[in-house]
């Protein structure tokens, strides 16, 4: 298509043009989403639902309440009492641009504007929020007046929302439970997998093929299909035992046996590229295949076991099924979807809540595949091209 | 706290010391059964023969193991399970089948699947290849690629969570904190409560999963692209085709292949699909499919296994014709 349109200049001009347009809108699709629970997971509670997270950068405009210092502060001033003070408590963090003493109508005067408020008492509010209500006769009461004020408020993030979701909505515990899963399931298949590949790419005996055809329809069996015998053989030997049924250990297994097909077919056809020669040759010089296997082979295979970590990495951080099945819903044991998907249902329109939480569960995935995603994608060609 | 960080610990290197072991040991003990070095040759000849028939037992042994544990026994078990009543007691025959033709749910969750497997493995290979070919012709197209690919790494239920925002709605005279709502009313259209239009939001839900899935197909369409010879493109330059007709006759009867697979491994994906419905809706206002009324039953009163086993192996037969094409087509390559 680039070539065809490169015959006429003025074509491939609007071409090219569109081109840049068409893939900004797919990354605008595809990026706004996240950005979205990000900033609004930085902003402050209030704010969050007062106004959509794409306004947050710009500053908007308020109406708010406050009150003056208290009588008990005010001075002599040229045969007036005078009460001073700056109505916010950081001056010069927010703008005002009108004020009023009547909730009625909370704008009434401008910024700047000296306010006359009857019997020669008078209350000027500046821009800055500094103010000066002075009267003829001294000021009397416990508490200062009431005024409002229309400001502009400049942009506020904070990172309160990670404060609270980590410490008091038990993320930062499920967070440790998650890696608690995800480091043992991710290992252990590992090696499993490495040496049933070898044999089913170098060894030779009877059954090597139908093993093969076996763990290529295993690839796609539906986990739907494990669970229940596997949640009543884990409360049958549970109760044998006197164990609980729900560990750590049990979801272990549970992800290393649903990941390694995939590990096995994956390594397997990796292994089976590998030059014959270099078997040969090490096997002539009286090589043992134990050692082929960890001299030779294992090093060589280095790229596609990184390939393979990363997907059963994301593959059990992002579980939520196998999690709610086979680990129990206590604090010690929930995983982050889990309490994810617990807060879905008892924070439901608390967004500060939802979108701190999500995005804590999100950016360990992130990382992991920022940082290694050419090892990620070369493992997906290798692995979904051939079988699926 | 701290212990359950130690027992992991100690776990990982038990477990991993305990495979080395294990694969060193076996080794060992072949060695010294069946010696190859150090007896008369035709004894030496014999015992390796004996090594031979051995040793890929033992590499291979705990793999079987584990697959015959956790994958091969439950597939049986299931099926077996379906044929019998709520506790797994009593053999009930076809009862559970029966009761599954009669039950609106699932009825309902079928019909939705249905539309779930047409709709989302089509967008998302489509999306995928226009992404593709056109990220191939920019120069920030590596960067474009990525970010669209970036959902993948995304959990259904944070994915969930993104979208349930994207989609929240708030009652007449508030300002719209969604962005969808946002857009529309912003276009003078009405805010709507999206994942609870009726029909509809199904799409809504489906949209998630194809904004996660679409890096997947894109990235594997482009480096099908990338293999086109470029020869071929160039005859039909010379011959004078259109862009178009490059397009839909040159290059996509070379990626057929690939496109199939890109469809098929996301059609199994979607027989699956569960996080997204359980947590957007949980099969509230029409929008229930397979996977989650098959957990809803495995827990629901108590658990019925037998009804929980009955849709699963639904979806399990939804997964077999694309089970026994890639048999087939891995025995055509030869095992390789």
């Amino acid at each position: 298509m680039a070539q065809a349109s490169g015959k006429s200049a003025g074509k491939s001009f609007f071409g090219r043009f569109g081109v840049h347009l068409a893939v900004l809108f797919f990354v605008l699709i595809w990026t706004l989403p996240t950005i979205g629970i990000l900033v609004t997971s930085l902003r402050d509670k209030n704010q969050i639902v007062a106004s959509g997270w794409w306004t947050s950068f710009s500053s908007s405009m308020q109406t708010s309440a406050t009150r003056l210092s208290p009588p008990s502060s005010q001075v002599q001033k040229d045969g007036k009492f005078v009460i001073e003070g700056n109505l916010f408590e950081t001056p010069g963090s927010s703008a005002v641009s009108a004020f009023g003493t009547r909730s009625a109508q909370p704008t009434e005067f401008k910024a700047g504007d000296v306010a006359d408020l009857k019997d020669g008492v008078t209350l000027q509010v500046n821009a800055d929020g500094s103010y000066v209500f002075a009267s003829p006769v001294a000021f009397d009461g416990d508490n200062g007046r009431r005024v409002y004020y229309a400001a502009t408020m400049p942009p506020k993030f904070t990172t309160d929302n990670y404060n609270t979701v980590l410490l008091s909505e038990g993320i930062g515990r499920s967070f440790l439970n998650s890696l608690t899963v995800t480091i043992p399931a991710t290992i252990i298949p590992i090696m499993i997998a490495a040496f049933a590949a070898y044999a089913l790419a170098w060894m030779r005996f009877p059954g090597r093929a139908l093993l093969i055809a076996v763990i290529i329809g295993l690839l796609v069996v539906p986990l739907q299909m494990a669970l229940i015998p596997l949640l009543e053989l884990y409360n049958g030997v549970g109760n044998l035992f006197g164990v609980p049924s729900k560990t750590y250990l049990g979801i272990w297994l549970a992800h290393t046996g649903f990941g390694l097909p995939f590990a096995i077919y994956l390594l397997r056809s990796y292994m089976a590229g590998l030059p014959r020669e270099l078997m040969e040759s090490a096997r002539i010089d009286g090589a043992s295949d134990f050692e082929i296997f960890t001299k030779i082979v294992l090093p060589l295979s280095f790229p596609v076991l990184a390939s393979f970590a990363i997907f059963q990495f994301l593959w059990v951080w992002n579980d939520l099924l196998v999690a709610m099945v086979f680990l129990g819903s206590g604090n010690d044991q929930l995983v982050l979807t889990g309490r994810l998907n617990a807060l879905l249902g008892s924070r439901g329109g608390d967004w500060e809540i939802l979108t701190t939480s999500a995005f804590i569960t999100i950016i360990v995935p992130l990382l992991v595949f920022f940082s290694l995603q050419r090892y990620f994608v070369r493992g997906l060609l290798a692995g979904s091209v051939k079988g699926g | 706290m701290a212990s359950q960080i130690l027992s992991a610990i100690i776990v990982i290197v038990v477990g991993v010391g305990g495979c080395l072991a294990y694969f060193w040991g076996a080794n060992k003990l072949v060695d010294l059964v069946y010696p190859s070095r150090g007896v008369s040759g035709t004894a030496a000849v014999d015992n390796l023969r004996r090594q031979g028939l051995v040793r890929p037992w033992l590499f291979i042994g705990p793999a079987i193991l584990i697959l015959g544990v956790y994958l091969i026994y439950p597939v049986v078990s299931t099926l077996l399970y379906s044929f019998y009543d709520k506790g797994g007691d009593n053999f009930v025959g076809l009862n559970n089948y029966r009761w599954l033709l009669g039950d609106e749910e699932f009825r309902n969750s079928l019909l939705n699947n249905l539309m779930w497997l047409i709709v989302v493995p089509a967008a998302c290979t489509f999306l995928g290849l226009i992404i593709a070919v056109l990220t191939d012709k920019i120069w920030w197209g590596t960067i474009a690629k990525s970010l669209i690919f970036l959902p993948l790494a995304i959990s259904f239920v944070g994915a969930s969570v993104i979208w349930k925002f994207v989609y929240e709605y708030r009652g007449d005279g508030q300002e719209q904190i969604g962005i969808l709502n946002a857009i529309v009313q912003a276009f003078g259209g009405q805010p709507q409560v999206w994942i609870s239009l009726p029909f509809w939001n199904n799409f809504f839900l489906m949209i998630i999963l194809i904004w996660i899935q679409t890096g997947f197909a894109m990235v594997i369409l482009s480096s099908a692209l990338r293999g086109i010879p470029e020869e071929t493109i160039e005859a039909a330059v010379i011959d004078g085709a259109n862009p178009f007709q490059i397009f839909w006759k040159i290059m996509i009867p070379q990626i057929w292949g690939t496109i199939l697979v890109v469809w098929t491994t996301i059609t199994i994906l979607v027989l699956k699909v569960f996080d997204i419905v359980l947590t957007m809706t949980n099969g509230q206002w029409n929008s229930q499919v397979l996977a989650n009324l098959m957990f809803n039953w495995m827990f629901r009163g108590g658990g019925d296994f037998g009804r929980g086993a009955t849709i699963a192996i639904v979806i399990m037969i939804g997964v077999l014709p694309i089970m026994i094409w890639n048999i087939r087509q891995a025995n055509k390559e030869g095992g390789r």
